[in-house]
């Protein structure tokens, strides 16, 4: 395995790696950079999971829709990719988009103008994102598809076959790590060559720790885990990392 | 002279009994039935065994001896309520009632009710109420939220708050305050009363007590009557001077282990406090090494499953222990007759406290009580001294009175909106009755209305959420009776920590799964566990083995070696008031010779190696040692204070390139080290005041502390929910991540209700940080630099913590650092990677 220290972008704080002959940049924001081809991924936004909160009586701050697309907007504003691919559960329910505010419609508008904003379906948004591209709907920008090909890469919502090449979301790895009297649990990449699951970059998508047993399996050989910090992206053993 | 009277003021009936019992009724009991009469709250201060909760009890047990039974059922409306911190203590209490009851043959019935009491007593409470109710604040906090509060509490008589001193300052204190302002409501003419210790300010507990008006008329106006017990005898407090040579540091009081065993030996019943759970179960490990006669001696903590606390107390009250070790759980009222030695290891923190502590030994009034103090090292020898002079002058440490806080208020309100609908000038009016909240502005109370209501957020987007609505006759009411529900389900002051359940690992099919429950454990530290750590738990070694959803999955280890604990120590600190005397007690060289000789030999090594401070400055050392330079200081300020100084120089530091690794800290001192020298630097700009400005803002924001604190007030003012509707899980698995909260509220809305909560606590509890700016103001000026070539004998304590604390300071990049270098260093060299050891 390679030493991944020195494979940490200076400027940008990213892990920089490849799957399947692509270069990949694994950046802190929780994004997947595909430099040559500048195709930004991310996964997970679950936009409007506040409200859904909400309407059920406890009411979190409604800030995360706006701070996901804040976050997102920076990266879209730092690369200027020519295609934007969201990987699925973009929105937390199928009536997400309906509790959207109209300056955050709007600014999802703009993140379609000048480049291509391909939503993938996935399993909490894809009644909603059917709705909202079906005859009458609420016009999102962008198409729909069920995944997308990219150079030799597939990218769609959820692990499939384990087809080499795959980059997914779904399952919001988190890493812990437990040193020196201290636990910190982080967001993570999670990628052993062949596969690459990303992150969830919603503010409050939450994580599961992939030490958990939903990612058994997952992997051909022992996969590195990149965890979030501050400014970049830390390569860490996946046999370090503790469960919860 | 009070003799003539008795017979006037005690009924016939209760003076016989007095006699039949060979007691006299003494002046503060017969106080307590005038004040009863009169009508007036009362604050009565008595040590532990002076009769206290019968003089609470005296006027309602009088009260009710006459009161005639009527209505259908031969209902009588609640009479008096009784309040205490501790569960176990109610109960008690309640046992100790029914004896005068049964004696006097009185028509009075009395019944405990806590968070243990079943679903189906209960109801029965609710429908056919007692005439006096046991119980905790969680409960009335309950009661409070109530629908048909008001009939319940429509005829209260009077309510007795046990132990008062105990829980005043505390945000448990608020909501039971609070709890207090609305009984009043519901029954204006109620009457309090307060039972508490000695206390440095009794007005501070008497202005507690009382209900405060917004106009007072005179100065005695929103203050309870006191009255005073009668003082016992003074204790008899020693200090242990071992026979071995008092180690430099540790909190274990190991060395003296055997002479302790002497004297629970010499004596008939003996209580050993400790500080912490863990120095509770190295205690007993200990003492039953040296048990050769086989005294029954019993271990007592928070984390034992209740069974086995309950099996410890029971064994107790029936005369079959020798000793008992144990932690603050057994700290308050329960009545322990035959204790005559309380033996205190490792230093007390607190003169307040230790009084306390002795006062449960011995019951007699008229009898000293006799303590051992038995310190782990020698800072602690001067701060036993200290202690030893402060009990003897009956110098107690003070009480910073609090301002309530937000969360619990907006818990509270919530309360009484599901109870029914309020105006809310009339429930402000209320609020400001409870003296925590007296000071609350309006505009701070509309605040905290409109953040229940709506989540108090600046973007209006959940006016159609509302869990509390604005009727159209202007009051407000619950959203609907799920959402009362929910609120009644997550009621109470007392956040828990996450913890798992300890548990024998069996086999069942295969799997590992969880048998017997031994005890509980912080999740925090089950975390540091690998499969295979042996640690010590229920005064047994066991074996980790794995972590299966709630429980934590263990195995007998006998006679393994027991893994010692990484763990912060005490959670007491130094109180400011013995850290004075410590400091004062160091200055004065001729005082020394009252100390034992290894110490005097310690302290004139610092004399003569480096300097002794004199009582207001505060000595800075900076030596070379290997690899590293230290930084070590002497606040004297406690280990909180320090902590949160610690991690405000170190940023400093580092802004002057010093690149500081670490620092560890405790009660006398701190130490930071780092990789180059911190000699040459200018120690007056490093501890100046505006420490406090930008650089304590931008640390609060990111630190964990923080996050926690954040949790707390999160959960407390009901923004997360720690129980759901129809699910019976824990706070880890189903509340929603306050952390995410956290971060996306700073970044969108800094100054929210709950973020200035959360600023406030830190301000005075968790970081102490009140604390550290009156030390920084103490000491400007007056540093006293010591520049050497070698560690101070001073130094030497603080420095041996290192390696037996997490090493601090350290930011969350900083362990992911750590963790990631692994990678390299194992992809590097072909040897199994070490973890990170002390500094050279």
């Amino acid at each position: 395995m390679s030493v991944w220290r020195d494979r940490v972008c200076e400027r940008s704080g990213a892990l920089l790696t490849e799957l399947g002959g692509v270069s990949a940049a694994l950046r802190p924001s929780g994004a997947l950079w595909l430099t040559e081809l500048g195709v930004l991924a991310v996964g997970d936004l679950h936009l409007e999971k506040g409200s859904a909160y909400a309407a059920r009586g406890q009411l979190l701050p409604p800030f995360d829709t706006a701070d996901t697309l804040n976050r997102l907007e920076g990266e879209v504003e730092a690369l200027s990719p020519t295609a934007l691919v969201l990987l699925g559960d973009s929105f937390h329910d199928r009536r997400a988009l309906s509790r959207l505010s109209r300056a955050d419609a709007e600014r999802i508008a703009g993140l379609g103008r000048g480049r291509s904003l391909i939503w993938i379906v996935g399993n909490h948004d894809e009644e909603g994102l059917q709705a909202a591209f079906g005859t009458g709907g609420d016009g999102l920008p962008g198409e729909l598809a069920s995944e997308l090909s990219v150079g030799a890469l597939t990218l769609r919502h959820e692990p499939g076959d384990g087809a080499p090449g795959e980059v997914c979301g779904h399952l919001h790895p988190c890493a812990k790590v437990v040193r020196a009297g201290r636990s910190v649990r982080r967001r993570a990449f999670v990628t052993d060559g062949l596969r690459l699951i990303l992150p969830a970059f919603g503010a409050y998508a939450g994580g599961l720790n992939v030490r958990d047993a939903a990612f058994n399996g997952l992997f051909a050989r022992t996969p590195l885990v990149g965890a979030l910090g501050d400014r970049r992206v830390y390569a860490l053993p996946f046999g370090t990392l503790s469960g919860d | 002279m009070r003799a003539s009277l008795a017979p006037a003021i005690l009924p016939q009936r209760f003076a016989e009994w007095f006699a039949s019992r060979g007691w006299s009724a003494r002046p503060h009991q017969l106080e307590m039935i005038e004040a009863a009469r009169a009508r007036r709250h009362a604050l009565l201060i008595a040590p532990t065994g002076g009769g206290k909760t019968l003089a609470g009890f005296l006027p309602s047990l009088i009260a009710l001896a006459d009161r005639k039974r009527s209505g259908l059922n031969g209902d009588r409306p609640l009479h008096t309520l009784y309040l205490s911190p501790l569960k176990a203590l109610a109960v008690d209490v309640h046992r100790n009632l029914e004896q005068p009851i049964a004696e006097m043959g009185l028509d009075i019935t009395v019944e405990a009710r806590t968070g243990d009491t079943n679903a189906a007593k209960r109801q029965r409470q609710r429908l056919h109420p007692p005439d006096i109710l046991m119980t905790t604040p969680e409960q009335l906090a309950l009661f409070c939220a109530w629908e048909g509060a008001r009939t319940y509490f429509a005829n209260l008589d009077t309510v007795i708050i046990d132990e008062i001193h105990a829980i005043h300052g505390s945000k448990r204190g608020d909501l039971l305050n609070l709890g207090l302002a609305r009984l009043q409501t519901l029954s204006p003419g109620l009457r309090r009363v307060g039972l508490s210790a000695t206390v440095n300010d009794p007005d501070m507990l008497r202005r507690w007590l009382a209900p405060q008006s917004p106009n007072p008329s005179s100065d005695e106006d929103g203050l309870a009557d006191v009255i005073l017990g009668a003082a016992g005898a003074a204790p008899r407090v020693d200090v242990l001077i071992s026979r071995e040579r008092v180690p430099w540091s540790g909190w274990t009081a190991r060395h003296a282990m055997a002479e302790v065993y002497d004297a629970i030996r010499s004596a008939g019943v003996t209580l050993v406090f400790v500080n912490t759970r863990f120095q509770a179960e190295l205690t007993f490990q200990m003492l039953w090494e040296v048990n050769e006669d086989a005294l029954p001696i019993a271990l007592h903590h928070g984390s034992l499953a209740a069974e086995q606390r309950r099996k410890v107390e029971a064994a107790m009250a029936r005369g079959e222990l020798r000793a008992v070790v144990c932690t603050s759980t057994l700290d308050l009222g329960i009545d322990w007759g035959g204790v005559d030695l309380v033996i205190q290891l490792a230093a007390p923190k607190g003169s307040a406290r230790l009084i306390q502590r002795i006062g449960r030994a011995n019951h007699r009034l008229d009898e000293p009580s006799r303590a051992l103090l038995v310190p782990a090292h020698r800072f602690e020898m001067l701060e036993c001294q200290a202690a030893l002079e402060a009990v003897a002058a009956n110098d107690l440490d003070g009480d910073l009175a609090r301002t309530g806080g937000r969360d619990i208020l907006a818990q509270h309100i919530m309360g009484c909106a599901c109870s029914e609908a309020f105006d809310a000038d009339d429930l402000y009016g209320e609020v400001r009755s409870a003296r925590p909240y007296a000071e609350l502005a309006r505009s701070e109370f509309d605040r905290v209305v409109d953040f229940v209501s709506t989540g108090g957020y600046a973007l209006h987007a959940y006016d159609r959420f509302r869990r509390i609505v604005k009727g159209q006759d202007g009051r407000w009411r619950v959203r609907n009776a799920e959402t009362a529900q929910r609120h009644r389900l997550n009621v109470g002051a007392i956040v828990d920590i996450p913890m798992l359940s300890v548990r024998l690992a069996s086999s069942r099919a295969g799997k590992r799964v969880g048998g017997r429950k031994i005890g509980e454990m912080e999740e925090g530290y089950i975390e540091q566990l690998t499969p295979g750590d042996t640690f010590l738990f229920g005064g047994q070694v066991w074996r980790f083995e794995t972590v299966s959803g709630l429980d934590a999955l263990v195995t007998p280890a006998p006679g393994a070696e027991a893994k010692t604990p990484s763990w912060g120590g005490s959670k007491f600190a130094l109180s400011t008031y013995l850290a004075a005397r410590v400091r004062q007690m160091i200055a004065d060289e001729p005082h020394w010779a009252v100390l034992p000789t290894d110490v005097q030999t310690w302290l004139a090594a610092q004399k003569t190696h480096s300097a002794i401070p004199s009582t207001d400055e505060m000595l800075v050392e900076t030596f070379q040692r290997g690899q590293r330079a230290y930084l070590v200081c002497y606040p004297f300020d406690g280990r909180i204070s320090h902590g949160t100084l610690a991690h405000l120089l170190t940023r400093r530091l580092e802004r002057a390139g010093c690149a500081p690794l670490g620092f560890v800290a405790n009660d006398y001192a701190l130490a930071i080290w780092a990789l180059r020298p911190m000699d040459g630097l200018d120690l007056d700009a490093l501890f100046q005041e505006d420490m406090l400005g930008d650089d304590l803002e931008s640390w609060l924001d990111e630190s964990f502390m923080m996050k926690r604190t954040f949790r707390q007030c999160a959960t407390l003012a009901g923004l997360i929910e720690r129980r759901s509707l129809g699910a019976e899980k824990s706070g880890r698995q189903v509340t929603f991540s306050s952390d995410l909260i956290y971060d996306v509220l700073r970044r969108h809305q800094p100054d929210h209700l709950l973020l200035d909560c959360a600023r406030s606590d830190a301000t005075s509890g968790l970081l102490d940080i009140g604390r550290v700016g009156r030390l920084l103001a103490r000491i400007k000026g007056r540093l006293r630099p010591m520049r050497l070539t070698r560690v101070s004998p001073f130094a030497v304590p603080v420095l041996l913590e290192i390696g037996r604390e997490p090493v601090a300071g350290a930011a969350a990049d900083a362990i992911l650092n750590l963790a990631a270098d692994e990678l390299i260093a194992e992809a590097m060299s072909s040897e199994p990677v070490v973890s990170s050891r002390l500094p050279a």
